[in-house]
């Protein structure tokens, strides 16, 4: 019985979870709800995925409202990897929490903050699992607003005009989003996902349909950071205490990504998006533009977070390139980069909150000979690294190699030779940082013993940095999900 | 204490009537023109006239922060706990159908329990901001 309600349940425990925490007085009791409740919401993701991949689409009538009047909750086979992956890194940045935040908030901050981060994992959760267009707006402002506390939180004051910089773009974008999906229930007279796919065919011609299609575009580029909408992330991701930061960069945007696909496959229809309309040739410019942009810009960085900031809007362009070719290789490249760049980021934001730990600083001076003193850290930070990078038998490689594939096939090799020189400039950033922390001596001022950080932030960094590895020699899950994946998503919904 | 005396006079006559009225706009939202949010509005503005007229200071004694946040955690636990109800009754989430024998009865108190949690939450929400803002200090 209880499994029927799975899909609620997704959403509805760490939503209510929220307020219990707000109101516990100590920051432990709250971190304690938040993980337990984190890791429950991760095998709940996992149990609807299994039953999608096994027994196909699973609906869920809020309040027992039939379908196209009530808001209804769909996974398929498009979202419900999604809702693992948003579920896995919530789960697994949870342990770190406490040392992250014991020591960057005053202990009356503390309940609020978690709240907040399980706030947002709801936002993010419910965006992914709804299949309600307006349903999907209340739940990107859910996680947009707790999206804006989290970052507000950070140590320096530094963090406030960041959130504030981040709050008005991000407004913009659910702005732009919300006046989309006002234009589509006017023209079709229905907010249902697979009811809109049905009824929009008969106005692809009409401007208003056009309109609605360019906002929704723009809105959601602005809240996953398309190149050159991207301008909130940088100070955000820089001035969010470390472990947030963690968790943004590896649910966060995926979850646009997934939003974006969603509308313009989906919703929208392949066709109207890349006949009609002329998506293809806009995502591919703006994605190479963020590709080396954002590259070369992660190259002269010297804050490290700055650097991992700037080097996600070149993987944000690398996802956006594989959805602009609109064929099987090139979603497939983007769907598995959405898990990959979800664990590498992830990884490398947690192994500069275990650097932060002990440093108390996130810079590149502070890396200096750290190879040696937190072998185990900086072992992460390389096998991340180096799948940022794209190298062979890290899962970096196997997106690159399906993004290649898609450019070849549909005879674009100039786009492939970007993806490659790409691919260069992050070497140059991430060897940066691999040549400091092993081959050069400490810094003078640095306390003479530098332990291996805490176990709690520690596992949970080399088991998101063994991923990595793992899924870049063992290709069948993520592949096959994502090729599954991508051939919904060009059938449209069935 | 004879400042404003007859600011004070009318505040104090005034606010027993703003509190009445907005639990009449909350019990009254399924009839007419009202409804949780309006209430919950309504309800804090009665706050806000007692702060601005005997002083932020009196206020907090009134509403301490420590409360205000235990009620806007309250309500929402009062609109979620409708759907979990409803849940554990056989219904899918926020299904009020269940409720009662009558599916419009049983909508009946659904809607009357979500709008009480809209309406808590939302007073102590506008309470929490006015004292967040009349307590910042510089």
């Amino acid at each position: 019985m209880i499994t029927a309600h799975l899909p609620a349940l997704q959403v509805v425990i760490p939503l209510l979870s929220a307020p219990v925490c707000a109101v516990l007085g100590r920051g432990v009791f709250a971190w304690v709800v938040t993980m337990v409740v984190a890791w429950v919401a991760f095998f709940i993701a996992a149990a609807l995925l299994f039953e999608v991949v096994t027994n196909g689409p699973v609906s869920y009538e809020m309040g027992g409202w039939a379908a196209p009047w009530g808001i209804e909750y769909r996974i398929d086979r498009l979202n419900g990897p999604v809702l693992v992956i948003v579920a896995a890194i919530g789960a697994l940045v949870t342990p770190c929490l406490r040392y992250n935040i014991a020591r960057e908030l005053a202990p009356e901050q503390q309940p609020l903050f978690y709240a907040a981060f399980l706030l947002a994992l709801t936002g993010l959760l419910g965006i992914t699992i709804t299949g309600d267009a307006f349903n999907l707006y209340v739940f990107l402002e859910i996680a947009s607003l707790a999206s804006y506390t989290l970052v507000a939180l950070g140590k320096t004051r530094r963090a406030l005009p960041a959130a504030f910089q981040y709050l008005v773009l991000g407004t913009i974008g659910a702005t732009f989003m919300l006046i989309g999906i006002g234009l589509l229930y006017m023209m079709t007279g229905t907010l249902n996902m697979v009811d809109l796919a049905e009824r929009l065919p008969a106005v692809h011609e009409l401007r208003m349909t056009r309109a609605a299609f360019a906002f929704i575009v723009v809105g959601a580029g602005l809240k996953l950071a398309l190149f050159p909408l991207h301008l909130w992330m940088p100070n955000a991701y820089t001035y969010a205490p470390s472990v947030v930061s963690a968790f943004l960069a590896g649910t966060a945007t995926k979850v646009g990504i997934y939003m974006l696909a969603r509308f313009v496959f989906t919703v929208f229809g392949a066709d109207f998006s890349f006949n009609i309309m002329p998506l293809g040739e806009l995502l591919m410019i703006f994605a190479l533009a963020g590709i080396l942009v954002g590259s070369l810009v992660a190259i002269f960085q010297t804050n490290m977070k700055r650097m991992l900031a700037y080097s996600s809007v070149a993987q944000i362009g690398y996802m956006a390139l594989g959805m602009s070719f609109a064929n099987v290789n090139g979603l497939v490249a983007t769907l598995v980069h959405m898990f990959n760049h979800a664990a590498m980021k992830g990884t490398l934001f947690l192994v500069l909150a275990c650097v932060a730990y002990r440093i108390g600083a996130s810079n590149l001076k502070a890396m200096r000979g750290l190879g040696r003193r937190m072998p185990f850290t900086m072992a992460a930070f390389v096998a991340a690294g180096f799948s940022l990078v794209g190298l062979p038998l890290t899962v970096g490689f196997v997106s690159k190699w399906y993004l290649l594939v898609a450019a070849i096939e549909s005879g674009r090799w100039p786009v492939a030779v970007l993806v490659l020189v790409g691919s260069l400039l992050a070497f140059v950033y991430i060897w940066r940082v691999i040549e400091v922390a092993y081959f050069r001596e400490p810094h003078p001022d640095a306390p003479e013993v530098i332990r291996e950080a805490p176990l709690a932030l520690l596992i949970p960094t080399l088991v998101l940095a063994s991923a990595t590895i793992y899924f870049g020699i063992d290709t069948d899950l993520t592949v096959g999900v994502a090729r599954v994946a991508a051939l919904t998503l060009l059938g449209g919904y069935q | 204490m004879s400042e404003h005396l007859v600011l004070r006079v009318v505040a104090k006559l005034l606010i027993p009537f703003i509190l009445l009225f907005a639990l009449y706009v909350q019990t009254h939202g399924d009839f007419g023109p009202g409804g949780g949010f309006q209430a919950g509005v309504i309800f804090a503005s009665a706050f806000f006239l007692y702060g601005l007229i005997f002083g932020v200071e009196n206020a907090r004694r009134v509403v301490p922060p420590v409360v205000v946040r235990g009620l806007v955690a309250l309500g929402v636990l009062i609109f979620g706990g409708t759907g979990v109800a409803a849940m554990l009754m056989d219904g899918n989430y926020l299904e009020y159908a269940v409720f009662a024998e009558d599916p419009a009865a049983g909508n009946h108190i659904g809607i009357w329990l979500v709008e009480l949690g809209v309406g808590v939450t939302v007073s102590a929400a506008m309470i929490a901001i006015f004292l967040s803002f009349t307590g910042r200090q510089g």
